[in-house]
């Protein structure tokens, strides 16, 4: 099965082709979204059987390339377009083809009736070729083209309402940002490349080719600043602090693709590509600690902004944000298993959370249309007491909200708890790990409560909508439900792929499944990692309780707030609106950019060609001519313009230099 | 068969003759001719394209005694290899898509447009296949006569501006290039070269105060035609004012002749000049792709903001021929074949709703994707070709630039022009947004036609090249690459020399065993391992750059 | 030959003669013919001097010459139509547009 591995990108290219060439003539939408859904399926279906496959193979066995056709070979320079098969890859496009196709068949529903439907199936198998492209790309340029392809997906997608202007702004927002990082990563490509080839004659962007030749990279120095533009990429894909403001806005774009793009699959491209790379990022210390310190502090202030937001997927996108920052976190500690770990979970709760959003987000829409009221579908403060009018929504919802917040037996408490205690436990950072830790519990106590918050404004309390919208608002149809439901299962269940050793119950399979794939990070790792105390089982116990009850107290604090003493939130504003205004503002990081980058760039241009352009160098110019043109004026009247003055003074030239020449 | 480069060129030739006897309001049949004769030139290019063989020496070559007057003996001696080859193939298949783009857009004169077009298809060819440098330079004249005229004739509202602009331009820096010809053909008199065949020159040798005049000579007046910051300013009045067909290839073909002059003679003829220019000529370019970059965001004409593109483009042309290894060598010619794809396809969209709305403003536009699916996906797909997508063509070349000059001693400026990447999709989605998103608002947009069939099938086979050429580049690669390698080590072996004569006069003899070509590109400071590498799988550096001929 | 002198001097009279129409006379066509006496003054000398040197290229180039006066004829003559029929005149002082 491993050679047919490039069916797996082929298949949702043709869905993407047949839709986009020819779905304004197909029109019905079942086919249309038949096609789109069996594409991607079909991909699921072989990456399943890879799958098992790869099961059934030995662990050193578990490595497959499989080259396509050459794509660029000029000088030293040869990158073709080739599929990496390893435990790691297998695992991404397993979610990507899962979690995808769920998403797919919920769109077939969600996007009924919408102008353009086959456009918006068109664009999410492009998406997911391009998502599937980048994991599994064997070399750095492979996964470029998926890296920028999501990238462009995600600005079609979140363009799709072109008509409206904000999104236009957050898809070409989203574009930019993105292309910030893709600047840090062909920098990072070039660094690498360059110091292999040069130092090493080995000229390849091939992963298992540097990953054989990794011994040869130097701890620090030119592999901090290659990974550094590395990192910077992966701050632009996943959202990491600087360049997370495109995330939130890509709200904009329909709640699937918020739900496949801006959850489950391409912000996580970024932790993707660190993984994949381990073992050169691991080799630079400064870049682990600046991954995990960007990590935390995302995690974070992301979540701190999550806490007043009225948008239901806004939250949700801050969310994201934050779980990024918890990934990022793993990553910097070492702990990239568990990183990949949380990516999987996350991909399997946040979708599922999105996808509740975008259920209930429908039916208000159909009942605020229904009474022709312009309020907000999406704004919370319109919502409450869902829970009776959408039970299956409900409870899929709340699920996941409580694998998210990391309550024990749901799959966010796994993953998120071994970051925490790995942050806290590995010993690459000194005593900074302890800082880590902090800062990850704290942002998870704000989880907790943003995430509580949530779904106590949207189906607890009194129903805010208006009275005669209310009897509209119904559950949504089973192709919606059904994927809400496999996901919340999901959410449920998948955390026990990969449990902490400590409990004990089951192996941590996630874990031994990647061990070949981090095994040389970890080497690496190891050299320069202090070497402390082994940090006790009592204390894992320890911590793991401290973050339980550091969760119940974010649920706890929620339901005070907006469960049982609702008048709470306006006092709290009240007291504090300095800084209630500045976290319902993004803590003001879009004006600020505005502020540095935005606006100069467009002054400066403005004077460049006003300025420079016009008056400079064409003032040069044109200055020249007139110069000329001042003289000839002096001259001109000589030109009479009658032809025998011309005959004249000709007549006269030819007698004065004969003249001359018989008098000399 | 053994002529068949000059029947590429001359066919357009015999097509204005075949117009002559056409009279002048059967403008029907004018098109279709013209339309006929182009297709007919690209079929023929074919021919050559399948003849070619996969080697670095020149093919399809002609040499006959042409003009002897005095001391000067002109030849008309052509050719071509990997490096003119993919130019020729594109003009050729440019010159179609230029002539249907004109069969509604020019209603007046139409004869004489046309018989432009092919006299201007005449001397583009010429020029790419010239191995005489004065059959080039008599070329590089010709090709500017026709243009003057679509320009000043056809143009828009300030038309005579931009013509004599345009004009003049060009003629201070051939005149330059002129006198410089002349001088170095007296220097290559006293070394025994009997004609203007470049070959000869390229085994002159010329010490370095010469070198660096005449490299100045030419380089001046192939920066006009690229154009390199500071001189692009007659470009985006000669797009402004041009008519569409003029726009395209101007964009498409002319300004390729610049870095075509770069890559063919001053570069090669000079080496030393230029090794020791490149940082200047770097620096320009750099600057030109952020200038022209953050200038393009501003403007408000969208025809002004797609020229402005062109100069951030052909920036990074310039900054991947100089930086003298195969992969940036060679991303800059794949990049002058994208950049005449995807600009001339800018152009050509610009042109449709030009036609149909007769501004170009871009606050006249807004929405147009409701109203122009087919021209909504069409623009979106060659403004990600323009942005460097990976997947399209853009991507190739602009990743083979910067990573050629990443691995030369233009390692900061490659830094700063990949930021340029960014600015790009910047003012290029902009302008998308602006165009294509949004409220149609503007009551008189409501009305626009989508494309018709002939639009249509005008941007297919562009869309087709976007990808291709972004997918299997392999094929175009491959065909260059023995020129580019023979260029590369024309330019690196000359490095020592240019270091060694800045020590000792005198060129140092691998015999000392002090300086044989290896060990003097380890002197050479930033990227010592970079000048030892690439060569190792050609040729081996000979000792004497010129004897290695 | 001693007669050569009273040949050029001939010619020479011709030649200023046409010279002084050409200068003075406001009708294309007769400043036309002026022209056409200039040539043909100078074939005079030609055809002397070949004669008085005993070399036949003199006579060669007045063939030149009477070609090129043919020429011009026609083409001058084409020229004067087109002026006419542009300006419903033939007098010169009607051409000063080619100035400033």
């Amino acid at each position: 099965m491993f050679e047919n591995v490039w069916l797996i990108p082929l298949f949702p290219l043709i869905g993407f082709l047949i839709n986009g060439l020819f779905g304004k003539k197909i029109k019905n939408e079942a086919i249309i979204g038949a096609i789109g859904t069996l594409a991607i399926f079909g991909s699921f279906v072989v990456s399943c059987l890879i799958l098992m496959q790869m099961i059934g193979l030995p662990a050193e066995q578990r490595v497959f390339e499989k080259v396509l056709f050459p794509w660029i070979h000029c000088g030293n320079f040869k990158a073709d377009m080739a599929f990496l098969l390893d435990p790691l890859s297998c695992i991404m496009i397993m979610v990507v083809t899962g979690v995808g196709t769920l998403i797919h068949l919920y769109s077939v529903g969600y996007m009924h009736g919408e102008e353009g439907f086959y456009r918006f199936f068109a664009y999410l198998n492009l998406f997911c070729m391009s998502m599937l492209l980048l994991v599994l790309g064997s070399n750095m340029l492979v996964m470029f083209i998926g890296w920028e392809g999501v990238g462009l997906c995600s600005y079609l997608l979140i363009g799709y309402y072109f008509h409206k202007k904000s999104a236009g702004d957050a898809a070409k927002k989203a574009f930019v940002m993105n292309r910030v990082g893709d600047f840090g990563f062909l920098i990072g490509l070039f660094t690498l490349y360059w110091w292999f080839g040069s130092n090493h004659n080995i000229w390849t962007i091939n992963f298992t080719e540097i990953k054989a030749a990794s011994h040869l990279l130097p701890y620090g120095g030119v592999v901090t600043v290659a990974t550094l533009c590395f990192f910077v990429g992966a701050t632009g894909k996943s959202a990491q602090i600087p360049l997370f403001t495109w995330l939130p806005d890509a709200m904009e774009g329909p709640t699937p693709v918020s739900a496949l793009i801006h959850a489950a699959t391409m912000v996580t491209a970024g932790v993707y590509m660190i993984g994949r790379m381990s073992f050169v990022f691991v080799k630079s210390p400064e870049t682990m600690m600046v991954i995990a310190v960007v990590g935390a502090a995302t995690a974070i202030f992301a979540a701190t902004i999550g806490t007043a937001q009225n948008d239901i997927k806004r939250v949700l996108a801050y969310s994201t944000v934050s779980q990024l920052g918890f990934m990022f976190l793993a990553m910097g500690v070492g702990a990239f298993s568990a990183g990949i770990f949380h990516l999987m979970t996350h991909a399997f709760f946040k979708a599922c959370l999105f996808l509740g959003s975008g259920s209930v987000i429908h039916s208000m829409h159909y009942a605020l249309h229904k009474i022709h009221s312009h309020d907000d579908a999406q704004d919370m403060r319109n919502m409450g007491g869902l829970k009776s009018a959408m039970p299956i929504t409900f409870i899929t919802f709340l699920v996941s909200t409580i694998a998210i917040a990391g309550i024990p037996g749901f799959s966010g408490f796994f993953s998120k708890d071994e970051i925490l205690w790995q942050a806290f436990s590995n010993p690459y950072h000194g005593n900074l790990n302890v800082v880590l830790w902090g800062i990850g519990a704290v942002a998870a106590c704000f989880t907790a409560f943003y995430m509580f918050r949530l779904v106590f404004m949207t189906f607890y309390g009194q129903c805010r909508i208006n009275s005669k919208a209310k009897e509209y608002l119904h559950e949504s149809p089973f192709v919606i439900t059904i994927p809400l439901m496999v996901l919340g299962t999901l959410a449920v269940l998948g955390g026990y792929l990969g449990m902490p050793k400590i409990l004990g119950m089951l192996p941590n399979y996630f874990e031994h499944w990647l061990e070949p794939v981090f095994e040389m990070a970890n080497e690496y790792g190891g050299k320069y990692a202090h070497h402390g105390a082994h940090p006790s089982h009592a204390l894992e116990w320890g911590l793991m309780g401290l973050s339980v009850v550091i969760a119940v107290i974010g649920i706890g604090i929620a339901f005070t707030m907006y469960v049982k003493n609702t008048e709470l939130p306006a006092k709290f504003v009240a007291t504090f609106p300095g800084l209630h205004r500045a976290v319902y503002n993004k803590w003001y990081v879009d004006e600020l950019y505005d502020f540095i980058f935005v606006n100069p760039c467009k002054a400066l241009g403005q004077f460049l060609w006003k300025g420079f352009d016009v008056l400079v160098i064409d003032g040069v110019v044109n200055g020249v001519a007139n110069v000329v043109m001042a003289f000839s004026g002096v001259f001109r009247y000589l030109q009479s313009g009658y032809i025998y003055n011309y005959a004249f003074s000709m007549a006269l030239g030819v007698v004065v230099m004969l003249g001359y020449y018989i008098f000399k | 068969m053994s002529n068949v480069l000059s029947l590429t060129t001359f066919l357009p030739l015999l097509g204005v003759l075949l117009l002559l006897f056409i009279p002048k309001d059967s403008k029907g049949v004018l098109r279709n001719v013209t339309l006929a004769v182009t297709a007919l030139t690209f079929a023929v290019s074919l021919l050559i394209l399948n003849g070619f063989q996969t080697n670095a020496e020149f093919q399809f070559v002609e040499n006959v005694p042409w003009i002897a007057a005095g001391p000067f003996m002109m030849r008309y001696n052509i050719g071509i290899d990997g490096i003119s080859l993919w130019l020729v193939i594109l003009t050729t298949f440019i010159m179609p898509i230029a002539v249907l783009s004109t069969y509604t857009a020019v209603e007046e004169r139409v004869k004489e447009y046309m018989i432009c077009l092919l006299l201007l298809e005449t001397g583009m060819l010429g020029a790419f296949i010239s191995l005489d440098l004065f059959l080039f330079y008599i070329f590089w004249e010709v090709m500017l006569i026709p243009m003057y005229f679509m320009i000043g004739i056809w143009g828009g509202k300030n038309k005579i501006y931009a013509a004599v602009k345009f004009f003049i331009y060009t003629m201070v820096g051939s005149l330059l290039m002129l006198v410089a010809l002349v001088f170095l053909y007296f220097k290559g008199m006293e070394a025994g070269i009997t004609d203007f065949g470049l070959l000869h020159f390229f085994t002159l040798k010329l010490d370095l105060a010469t070198q660096i005049w005449l490299f100045l000579a030419f380089a001046f007046a192939f920066a006009i035609k690229v154009p390199m910051f500071p001189l692009h300013t007659w470009l985006p009045d000669a797009h402004t004012e041009a008519p569409t067909a003029g726009s395209v290839i101007l964009a498409a073909v002319l300004l390729k002749m610049g870095t075509y002059g770069y890559v063919r003679f001053a570069i090669p003829l000079f080496p030393d000049a230029a090794n020791k220019f490149a940082p200047l000529i770097a620096t320009l370019a750099v600057i030109g792709i952020i200038y022209a970059a953050l200038v393009a965001m501003v403007q408000e004409d969208v025809k002004k903001l797609v020229a402005y593109s062109s100069v951030a483009h052909l920036g990074f042309v310039m900054l991947g021929i100089f930086a003298f290894n195969v992969e940036g060598i060679s991303g800059g010619m794949l990049q002058m074949l994208n950049h005449g794809i995807s600009t001339g396809a800018l152009f050509l969209i610009v042109g449709f709703i030009y036609e149909r709305r007769h501004t170009r403003l871009i606050t006249d536009f807004g929405g147009l994707s409701k109203q122009m699916p087919v021209f909504a996906t069409i623009f979106m797909i060659v403004t990600f070709s323009s942005v460097g997508l990976p997947g399209t063509n853009g991507f190739v070349g602009e990743f083979l630039i910067l990573l050629g000059a990443f691995e030369s001693t233009l390692r900061w400026w490659t830094i700063v022009a990949t930021s340029g990447v960014i600015l790009s999709a910047v003012y290029m989605l902009w302008v998308f947004q602006r165009v294509m998103f949004g409220e149609l608002d503007n009551p008189k947009n409501q009305k626009l036609a989508d494309l018709n069939g002939r639009e249509i099938a005008i941007m297919v086979p562009l869309i087709v090249m976007i990808f291709f050429m972004g997918l299997y580049p392999k094929p175009i690669i491959d065909k260059m690459e023995p020129a580019i390698k023979k260029l590369v080590s024309q330019v690196r072996v000359s490095t020592p020399v240019a270091q060694a004569q800045s020590i000792q006069p005198v060129v140092a003899l691998p015999a000392e065993g002090q300086a044989p070509a290896p060990e003097a590109g380890g002197t050479h400071e930033t990227s010592a391992p970079a000048a030892s590498t690439p060569q190792g799988t050609t040729t081996a550096p000979a000792v004497n750059p010129h004897d290695a001929k | 030959m001693e007669n050569l002198n009273s040949y050029l001097i001939v010619s020479a009279i011709l030649f200023s003669i046409g010279t002084i129409g050409v200068l003075t006379r406001k009708n294309v066509i007769v400043i036309f013919m002026c022209v056409e006496m200039m040539l043909n003054a100078v074939n005079l000398t030609f055809v002397a001097f070949s004669r008085h040197l005993g070399n036949l290229d003199g006579q060669i180039f007045v063939f030149f010459i009477m070609t090129v006066a043919a020429a011009e004829a026609a083409v001058g003559l084409a020229l004067i139509i087109a002026f006419f029929n542009n300006k419903q005149s033939i007098d010169v002082d009607d051409v000063n547009i080619m100035k400033w």
